[in-house]
């Protein structure tokens, strides 16, 4: 009982069962509770654990399918899911991660994905737990004072031209800025092997102007398409996911989302807008740190590519 | 003249009948290991005995040296360097061939039951048991990169060196315990046993140890090399298949 260990047929390792399902608990919660797949968090730990990072990219994927699957049932009972904008984003978003896999595959050439892959997750956590902690801080001090949080209702994104109304969001706007972000999430998405949630969440409040309660089913809806749509691509070019891993992690994942999407509902937007901004602060800051300290290790060992 | 060639004669002969007085009988605990989805490592057990035609050279001490090697596969060794205040991989040495796993057991010191010249020639200790040859011209201590390789894959177990591991009795009887790691690669692992007499080879004996997935660990990664698309379909099926269940159960819970 205490050594329940499972051998994985595909990443050729032996794991720990009840840690890998911790692990899937743990990114469950998040997931319920912040809208984001959690692959930002769980690609890393896996790494941690001793999965080979080409194992843990694709696999985390599916996971994350699992997750947000999960999730989004609850949400849609909720009738918190914009469908018309999770569509728009989801075309983006296809195109994106097919463009990604090409600037994916062409850095891989280069031969220093892994650095540029670390810089991207340090860059963009920073840049965006940074506006979102700035951001949820002041909105929470206006809640506090007993002013009304401003609503930019009007900014340069209301200007453009092929407008669609989106009834559930309350948003009459261009479909410009939607597509946008879906190519800008997908290309993420395949870089960096996450759903793209952390990213897609604050693009849909600041620069959408969505309302917090819709984004966060609308957000899980387009990452379902997205990281299914990576899982094939893994599982059919380098062979990488690992069903067993898998199942392990979406048992523990699926109970952690529903736990989380709970606690979601109990809690009011800022506080969970903070806690996400200090959480994708905390992954940021340990990144750079791995980056900027000398490693105990200065050597590494990879497999050969075949060409 | 004569006499030092006929001694040199005398000397060859010798020694190539001694290597045909000691042989090796070798035994298994198992010619297979099975890699099932509880599986945790595995010990398999070497054991033997040096038959005599004749009573036992006095050329020396005898020694008796176990190695066990996993597939070999060539692997890329980075090294990380500071550039613009980041640690980032540098240069990069591919090792043409390094076995996945590696163990080598002797009865002594590996320097007292084998001589320089004998490790080359049988490729026994790990630095010989890794082929590298070829690094880039810019890199100046290629060696570097090789022992860096060792001393990380030392340090998960995939490469281990038991001195005094084998136990030897009345010069006849030996047995190894070969240790195999939880992540082991399937293949063909390569067992070889040599006898050595004051360092110098006398007997060897090769075997092989089939490590093989069996049952559902086959049947998946069969599956993911043979038919990817419907692999990839499955797991997807089974992921959405898992959230619909889990949020299924969790309302009937709440009603």
């Amino acid at each position: 009982m205490e050594r329940m260990q499972i051998y994985l047929p595909i990443a050729e390792v032996s794991v720990n069962a009840f840690l890998v399902l911790g692990l899937g608990g743990l990114v469950g919660v998040l997931s319920g509770m912040f809208g984001v797949g959690g692959g930002f968090l769980l690609t890393p730990l896996l790494f941690f654990i001793g999965i080979p990072p080409a194992v843990a990219v694709a696999t985390g994927a599916t996971q994350i399918v699992a997750s947000s699957f999960s999730g989004v049932l609850a949400h849609f009972r909720r009738r918190t899911v914009d469908l018309r904008m999770g569509s728009v984003l989801l075309i983006g978003g296809l195109f994106g991660a097919a463009l990604g896999i090409i600037l994916f595959n062409y850095l891989r050439s280069l031969g220093q994905v892994d650095l540029l892959v670390r810089l991207f997750y340090v860059v963009f956590l920073g840049i965006i737990g940074a506006l979102m902690f700035a951001e949820s801080l002041r909105a929470l001090r206006n809640v506090n004072k007993g002013k009304l949080p401003p609503r930019k209702k009007h900014n340069w994104v209301h200007g453009l031209p092929f407008k669609m109304r989106f009834r559930v969001s309350g948003l009459y706007i261009s479909v410009m800025p939607p597509i946008a972000v879906g190519i800008l999430v997908g290309i993420l998405a395949a870089i960096m092997g996450v759903g793209g949630g952390f990213i897609m969440v604050p693009a849909m409040i600041y620069l959408l102007g969505m309302p917090t309660k819709v984004v966060i089913g609308t957000s899980l809806f387009q990452i379902i398409f997205v990281t299914a749509f990576t899982t094939m691509l893994h599982a059919t070019t380098n062979y990488t996911v690992d069903v067993v891993l898998a199942v392990l992690l979406l048992i523990g994942g699926v109970i952690g989302a529903q736990v989380g999407t709970r606690i979601g509902v109990k809690m009011k937007a800022e506080q969970l807008r903070i806690l996400l901004a200090l959480l994708v602060l905390v992954v940021c800051g340990k990144l750079a740190l791995e980056l900027l300290l000398e490693p105990a290790e200065l050597y590494s060992i990879a497999p050969v590519e075949l060409k | 003249m004569m006499r030092l060639i006929a001694t040199l004669i005398s000397l060859m002969m010798a020694t190539s009948l001694s290597a045909r007085a000691e042989e090796i009988v070798l035994g298994l605990s198992q010619a297979e290991v099975s890699i099932t989805t509880n599986f945790d490592g595995s010990e398999i057990l070497v054991y033997g005995a040096v038959k005599r035609d004749a009573p036992a050279p006095d050329s020396g001490p005898l020694g008796v040296v176990v190695t066990v090697s996993g597939p070999s596969v060539p692997v890329l060794v980075r090294r990380k360097e500071k550039k613009f205040g980041i640690w980032l991989n540098a240069d990069a040495v591919e090792v043409d061939r390094a076995p996945s796993y590696y163990a080598v057991v002797t009865s002594a010191p590996l320097n007292r039951v084998l001589t320089r010249v004998e490790d080359l020639r049988h490729k026994i200790s790990i630095p010989r048991a890794i082929r590298s040859v070829g690094a880039p011209m810019n890199i100046s201590n290629a060696a570097l990169f090789t022992e860096a390789l060792i001393r990380i894959r030392t340090r998960s177990d995939q490469y281990q060196v038991i001195e005094g591991g084998v136990k030897l009795d009345e010069d006849t009887l030996f047995r190894a315990a070969i240790r195999l790691p939880a992540a082991l690669t399937e293949g063909d692992y390569a067992a070889r046993i040599f006898l050595t007499r004051a360092g110098q080879v006398v007997a060897s004996y090769d075997t092989v140890i089939d490590v093989r997935k069996v049952g559902l660990e086959r049947w998946l990664f069969n599956l993911s090399r043979e038919n990817a698309l419907l692999y990839g379909l499955m797991s997807l099926a089974i992921a959405i298949g898992a959230g619909w269940g889990a949020s299924a159960v969790f309302n009937m819970l709440r009603r």
